[in-house]
């Protein structure tokens, strides 16, 4: 009982943090690691920044608020291009056929893994103590923080 | 300037105050326009009147800490308050004349300060003929100059042009959090209310630079939110207002075309706009003519080729927590992309 206090407090605080100048995950060991895990998935600065860049690159162009327009919809338990942290950096960065273009270069990399792990927010896999609870517009759908985590199905492309 | 018709001896702080004031180029009681001349006359009413109240109460309070007792009181040894009732009255009449002259004093300056914000504040008197946006953003202000021609629409950052003399309107909006406008040498402060446009004016009646700062806690580099309003003549206002007309220029050294290709080739082209490049990015401000702009980052450093670079390298040393993300470049890709920003006149 003495220790709920201090673990609430450890893991608080990285729910909390604004680290504005850590390096990014590294890329080769995300994509080798079958374990690896994303830790600004678990950072609530880190989500709401993806969120923002979100739309301030125009992903909500193709993508709207999540549920699809001229790209398909992100908050859906379906996935093309796979659902792992990694793999939703890569489709960023190397563009996927069909129309997504590839950000290589362009995105700055800690902006691409705080927009990948928003993405996974919009179908509920994220922590839901970090995740966004509001939208800056008009809210369209149940905000991230109270998304249910969405089943995987791997689909291949249409 | 004001400043100096005080009088020094009057009280050493005033001074003081004033002096510490006065020196920088920010400053409400050195007006350089009606609207800041209203406000500073009634700062300076309320000062000296203040003042006065002041000294009054502290020094009727040490006469009443200071009094000794009668002498019958003293020699009796006993705690007991002497009443006279000849006495009483005439300390009633004081304390009732006392609450009058307050409430007199407190009302006058309700009616002052109100008079002031109504004329300050009042709509325009002149018909418009510049009406500027501003849009706050943490933590910049993006600045654009309206203009039924699209093609004569000025669109810069963090520096404001405007000729002497001549009422200006401003469009205020912010994108994300509220701001506030506060030039303190030209007007009181006007909120930035996301989603609800607010409309001000302001004219200055003599030339120079003055500086800006957000008036609204807006997060973390909110001190960091600084502006700079140039007031010059009207012939030097037309001669800028031509020149930020013009896109980027199309003739370029070798190393500056290097520099263009690096930026639109890195992160920068998803951020910034430089008009006649395919740069169009809208979340930072428009670097189209960046070399004509005195500071840099919203006034946080001057502009110049170490401080760009300080700036463009890491940027978040300078001011933790902006948006814009540190970006690797090695030397001499640094150099070729300043070389380009330093050919952006
Ligand atoms: C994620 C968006 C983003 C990217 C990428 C980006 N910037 Fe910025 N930039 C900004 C923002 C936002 C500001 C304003 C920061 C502030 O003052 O708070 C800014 C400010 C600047 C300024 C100062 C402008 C002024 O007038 O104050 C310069 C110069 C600049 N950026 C150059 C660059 C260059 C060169 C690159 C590429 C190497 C780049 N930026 C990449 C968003 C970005
Ligand atoms: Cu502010």
């Amino acid at each position: 009982m003495a220790l709920l206090p201090v673990a609430l407090t450890v893991t608080s605080c990285k729910r909390e943090e604004r680290n504005f100048n850590t390096p990014p995950p590294n890329v080769s060991e995300a994509q080798t690691n079958p374990s690896f895990k994303n830790p600004l998935e678990e950072n609530a600065y880190s989500l709401s920044e993806g969120k923002r860049l979100f739309s301030q690159y125009n992903c909500n162009g193709c993508h709207a608020q999540g549920g699809g327009g001229m790209g398909p919809a992100l908050m859906d338990e379906k996935w093309i291009y796979g659902a792992r942290p990694e793999q939703v950096f890569a489709t960023i960065v190397e563009g996927r056929p069909n129309g997504m273009p590839s950000f290589r270069g362009r995105v700055q990399e800690t902006q691409v893994w705080q927009l990948s792990a928003y993405v996974r927010s919009l179908s509920g896999h994220v922590p839901k103590d970090a995740a966004s609870s509001r939208d800056d517009h008009m809210q369209g759908k149940p905000p991230e923080s109270r998304t249910k985590e969405q089943p995987i199905k791997n689909t291949s492309p249409p | 300037m004001r400043a100096r018709q005080i009088n020094w001896g009057f009280l050493t702080w005033v001074a003081l105050v004033n002096t510490t004031v006065a020196a920088t180029t920010q400053s409400s009681v050195d007006p350089a326009g009606p609207q800041a001349q209203h406000i500073s006359q009634l700062w300076w009413v309320m000062l000296y009147l203040l003042t006065g109240v002041f000294i009054l109460v502290m020094s009727l309070l040490s006469i009443g800490a200071f009094r000794r007792r009668s002498k019958a009181a003293e020699t009796s040894g006993r705690n007991v308050i002497q009443t006279d009732s000849l006495r009483e009255t005439k300390m009633a009449r004081v304390v009732m004349g006392g609450v009058v002259v307050t409430t007199v004093i407190l009302f006058a300056l309700l009616v002052s300060s109100f008079i002031v914000g109504r004329t300050i504040y009042s709509t325009p008197k002149e018909p418009t003929v510049l009406t500027i946006d501003i849009t706050g953003h943490q933590w910049w202000w993006d600045v654009r100059y309206e203009n039924q021609v699209a093609s004569q629409i000025v669109t810069t950052a963090n520096e404001i042009h405007i000729p002497v003399g001549r009422q200006v309107v401003f469009k205020l909006n912010s994108a994300d959090v509220i701001h506030s406008f506060w030039v303190p040498n030209l007007h009181g402060k006007t909120d930035l209310i996301p989603g609800h446009p607010a409309e001000t004016w302001l004219k200055a009646d003599r030339t120079g630079v003055y500086r800006g700062q957000c008036a609204e806690f807006c997060g973390h580099q909110h001190a960091h939110m600084a502006f700079e309003v140039v007031v010059e003549s009207e012939e030097q206002f037309q001669a800028w207002y031509e020149s930020q007309l013009k896109s980027a220029p199309a003739q370029l050294t070798s190393s500056q075309s290097r520099g263009l290709q690096l930026f639109l080739s890195k992160p920068c082209v998803m951020c910034h706009t430089i008009q006649g490049t395919d740069a169009g990015g809208k979340v930072g401000p428009d670097l189209t003519h960046l070399a004509s702009r005195q500071t840099i980052a919203a006034g946080a450093l001057q502009n110049n080729r170490t401080n760009l670079s300080r700036w463009i390298l890491n940027s978040q040393d300078v001011k933790p927590g902006n948006h814009m993300p540190p970006i690797p470049l090695n030397s001499e890709e640094l150099n070729f992309v300043l070389d380009y920003l330093e050919s952006l006149k």
